[in-house]
This record gives structure tokens, sequence and C-alpha cells, in this order.
């Protein structure tokens, strides 16, 4: 896909995020919105990862630890062909098997997450058989801000570094808000890059909605051999509506079909802008 | 590549070491085993597996969380991976990662709880693990396996090893005589093992408790003309539904006994099973009681509890109103 064209998706998938959520009266808008151009730059230019062979052997593995932000991953996955995308619409419903966390009941899903602090451990896990095995594949994981507090973050990035784990690549969707308010003020924990590098990762910092920057970065990998990758994506809330934009009300506001219509008719003319 | 191992059924070592010898054997033959430690190859009994197979041991240092959540993401890629730590950090420290990367997950780790119950003795409740059974019973798709001597830990180790599905398996450090040389009396996960039968007692017990209980029935026999079934209930769960109703149908009383609290444990499982089926005969939970122990060593705790020859024979008579 060439730079217009992952943009044009990026726009799409933005639309898709809120109709689902929309539907299912519940989701994670904010943080969908803010991860939404990494899942797309990693699913359309960076995994090799198959519908119709996902359980491949020398598959790239993605995995969210920031699981809340499902419906970002739902409206990616459907647009990959790893299920119909009218199934989205039983999302949180009963019976579903879409709920509000990535599972593995949905084809396509590495790992059941959720709760937070979870996918670096397995990521690593991932990587190291990957190594034993002389494979080739690359362990992606997406992280949020504010799941940096949880300790088990910083036993795995131990463990990463200790092992040279350079077909890792952890993303920080580092969009500074979290359900109580700013990082900043809630656990501080910031510099991260000086406190990944000193635990003996590679960092490189990228405008996390840049499809540019995020492309340029992936092709870096891994950022140094020998070492871990993280890549800190400063991203933005709610990013692409512009009424929800760095709003924490909107970590798992639903919009009114008012607001609704409003956000897609943004969207709209900021893809007529790309267009 | 290491010196072939055979592992044997010994008879009288701790269980912990013929975990790893069959380990061993296994690792020799299957590149993808896969031993994963947190600072515990020493307290596993994995030096020697470590000194043979330093490819397929994987050290994650004193961070239980991470060693669950490694291992689950190893066993995701293929890895036959035994994740072993003392029972009591593995199970309640990495609780959330038993949950939710292993069992939720469905990663077919084999989760090792080393030094278990109060294995640990006048180290404290610290290192005790009397909570295990109990929270590992309420977490869908886990096996829970508390082998009780030399040949059911190898068995059981060998039929992990091949099983695609999450299972911990509970070790304690004390030398273990064998339960039986009757070589027809094998063992598969799931399935109790009847040591011996008679119909007056059923005995159930797990782990390293098994023992006291025999040793009760044969006293029980010798000196008061007591005939006990005493069943070997490696696995707690899935609990073996079928020998429990059929021991508790051909006999006139049901003691359990475990190196475990009261709550939650063997005696609970087997409690709500039988008074579900209008079970109605008298009926004993044995184990330690709701409280932090008693300072002592493994066999003064166990012994203080009752949990002994003599506290089983004293609950037996007690149960028989003799």
């Amino acid at each position: 896909m060439t730079g217009r064209e992952l943009e044009l998706r990026s726009n799409l998938y933005r639309q898709k995020i809120l109709k689902y959520i929309v539907g299912a009266k519940a989701g994670h808008t904010g943080g969908s919105l803010s991860c939404i151009d990494i899942l797309n730059v990693l699913y359309n230019y960076v995994l090799n990862v198959d519908p119709k062979n996902f359980g491949a052997a020398d598959r790239d593995r993605y995995i969210q630890s920031k699981g809340h932000c499902v419906e970002a991953l739902f409206v990616v996955l459907a647009d990959k062909g790893f299920f119909p995308e009218s199934d989205l619409e039983t999302l949180c419903k009963y019976k579903s098997h879409y709920i509000g966390h990535p599972t593995r009941k949905v084809h396509g899903v590495e790992q059941n997450t959720g709760a937070l602090g979870h996918g670096l451990s397995l990521s690593v896990g991932t990587a190291l058989a990957a190594k034993l095995d002389n494979k080739p594949y690359r362990v992606y994981t997406l992280l949020g801000d504010g799941e940096l507090p949880e300790g088990s973050n910083w036993e795995a990035a131990l463990t990463a570094s200790h092992y040279n784990l350079d077909n890792l690549c952890a993303i920080i969707d580092k969009n500074s808000l979290q359900i109580t308010g700013s990082t900043a003020d809630v656990c501080n924990t910031d510099p991260i890059d000086e406190k990944f590098e000193s635990f003996g990762w590679e960092v490189e910092h990228v405008n996390g909605h840049s499809i540019s920057e995020l492309k340029q970065a992936f092709d870096s990998l891994p950022l140094k051999k020998g070492k871990p990758s993280l890549i800190i994506a400063h991203t933005v809330k709610g990013n692409g509506v512009s009424f929800m934009e760095n709003q924490v009300k909107w970590h798992h506001g639903v919009p009114d079909a008012g607001q609704y219509e409003e956000a897609i008719k943004e969207l709209e003319q900021k893809k007529a802008a790309i267009l | 590549m290491g010196t072939v191992v055979e592992s044997q059924v010994v008879n009288g070592v701790a269980n912990l070491e013929v975990f790893s010898n069959t380990l061993q054997e296994l690792a020799q033959r299957d590149r993808d085993i896969l031993a994963v430690t947190s600072d515990s190859r020493g307290s596993g009994k994995l030096v020697p597996f470590g000194q043979k197979f330093p490819d397929q041991i994987i050290e994650i240092g004193i961070a239980e969380q991470n060693l669950v959540g490694v291992a689950a993401g190893l066993a995701s890629a293929g890895k036959k991976v035994f994740a072993v730590s003392p029972a009591c950090f593995l199970t309640a420290r990495a609780l959330e990662q038993i949950k939710n990367d292993v069992a939720y997950s469905d990663n077919p780790v084999k989760l090792i709880g080393i030094s278990a119950g109060v294995s640990y003795g006048a180290l404290g409740s610290t290192h005790h693990s009397l909570h295990d059974y109990a929270v590992l019973r309420a977490i869908n798709n886990m096996i829970i396996v508390a082998p009780a001597d030399n040949f059911e830990t190898q068995q059981a180790i060998k039929q992990a090893a091949e099983l695609n599905k999450p299972i911990y398996l509970r070790f304690g450090k004390k030398p273990m005589p064998l339960l039986t040389n009757d070589e027809s009396n094998s063992f598969q996960l799931g399935k109790g093992r009847v040591i011996t039968e008679g119909e007056d007692i059923a005995i159930i017990a797990t782990g390293e408790a098994v023992l006291p209980a025999l040793q009760a029935a044969e006293k029980l026999k010798s000196s008061h003309g007591l005939n006990a079934t005493v069943v070997s209930m490696h696995t707690i769960k899935p609990l073996d539904y079928a020998l429990l109703k059929q021991v508790a149908a051909n006999t006139k009383a049901l003691l359990t006994v475990e190196e475990h609290s009261v709550y939650g444990g063997l005696g609970e499982a087997c409690a709500s099973y039988l008074l579900e089926n209008r079970y109605s005969n008298p009926f004993k939970i044995m184990g330690i009681p709701d409280e932090y122990t008693v300072t002592g060593s493994q066999a003064e705790i166990m012994n203080h509890y009752g949990i002994s020859e003599a506290g089983i024979i004293a609950a037996s008579l007690d149960l028989l109103n003799l």
C-alpha cells in the first residue's frame, strides 16, 4: 500500500471503530483512535500474517498488551479477511465471541489479553522460542503508557535484554492519558526512553499518527543488533475526532447519535482532503 | 547433548529428584522440552539438567509473574515448557498470569510447584502453599496433580509432557517410598489409584499425605481389625468422581487427607460431590486449619495438625464411633 492508501485506511478504520462502539454501546474509544495508525501500518505494511494460514509457524506475532483497545484490532482483522466484518455487529452482545478484549476465539488473535502488564512477558517468551528454533519471525507487542506501572513489564524488559531479543519490538502508544487523568499525574513513568535504555533496550521516538515515521521505524528493526527495540509512538487520545482529542472522558466514552454523526462528518472531510 | 539418562522407578528419594531425572530423560529425546526457572534450579533439583542441557533451561531470575508469562509465550510457539518455582510463589504471585496467560489463553504450560505444602517447615507461612489447590480449582482449564510417590511422579511428568493442556504439578521435598509394589497398579492422570481395599472406611489422600494414610490403614488392620480403602487421589482436578462414588458406596465412612488448607482443596472437592449425590455416612476433611501454622519442621507441622499415622487412626476411629 502507498502512503496515501494507508492514510485512507486509517480514516476508514476510525469510522468503523466508532460505528461498532456505537453499535455495542461500549468500547475504549480514545485509545482505539490513538493506536489505530500503528495497527494500520503493522497489518498493512509490516506483519507477515495470512488469514488463510494463520497457524504458520514462521508468521510474525502481534500481541496486544493494551487489550482494552480491542475495537481497533477487530476492525483491522476484519479488513484483513480474518472474519466477516458483519461479525462485529455482535460486539459485546450476548453470546458473541467478540468481547471487549482480545480473545483467541476470534480468528487472528494471538493471545487473550485484557489484564494489563501481560503482553510483554508473552512476547518475550514467543521471541525467545524464535531464537531457540532459529526462526525468522519477529514479535510485536503494543503497550499503553498507562499500563507501564505494572511491575511485570519491567521484569519482562529485563529478560528481553538479558537474552538479546532483537527479534522483539515493543510499541508504546503514548497518548499520555488514562482513565483517571494524565499519566504524569497518576504515576509518572517519564522519561520512558531512559528507563528502557537503562534496561538494555534501543529506543526510538515517532509521531504515532505519521504513517511515514511509523514505516521508517519498523523498517529500521532491529533498532540495534542484539537489543530489543522500543518504539515510543507519541499519540493523541481520540485522534481524528477533534472533540474527543485529549479528553479523558473519551477513554471509554460512547458517542450518542449526534456525536457519532458529527465525528463521521469530520472524518469524511479529512478523507476528502486525503483524496 | 549430554549422556543418555534413563530415569528409573526408584524407591525412596524425593519426588523432586524423580521429576528432574524424568525431565532429563525427556529432554534428550525432545529438544522442545524446556525447563524455565526463577533462580530455582537448585531447589528444583535441576542443576544436573542445566549442566546436561544448557540450551533447554531458561533462567528468568526471581520474577515469578514474568516466569509464567514467558513460559506461556514459549508454549504458544510450540515448546513443551516446565515452569518451575516454589509452589508458594508460583501460585500466588503469578496467579493472574496462570489464570490469563496459561489457562484462559490455553497455552499448555506445565506449572511445577516445588517444595509445596509445608515442605519449607520453619521458614514459615510466606513459604507455605496451603492455598494452591483452592485457587487453581476455581480456574477453568487447569489440571491439578499431586503425585504421592516416585512412580506416580515419573508417570505424571511423562504424561504431562505429552499433554497439550495447562497442568499444575505439586511436589514436596521429602523422600517418598513406593506406595505399592504391584506393577499392575498403573497411573493415569485423572484416575485415582486404589492402594488398598477394605469395607470399613475410605481414606482418600493426595500427595505426600497418602503415605501416612497408608500407614494408618495398616495399623487400623493390625491393631483394630479394621479394613480401610486407601486411594491416592493424585489428580485433584478433574476429580475421579467414578472412583469416589465407588469407594463411598463400598465403605461406612470417608476421610480425606491433604497437606493443604481444609478450605477449597481435595476434601471440599469430595464433599461437594458426595453431598450433591446424597451421601450420608460420616465424613471428615483432614488438612491444615484456617490459621498460620505452628512453627516446626514439615513433619512436626503435619503431626501437630494430625496429618500423621496417629492422627489419621484417631480420626478414623472417631468417624466409626469406635
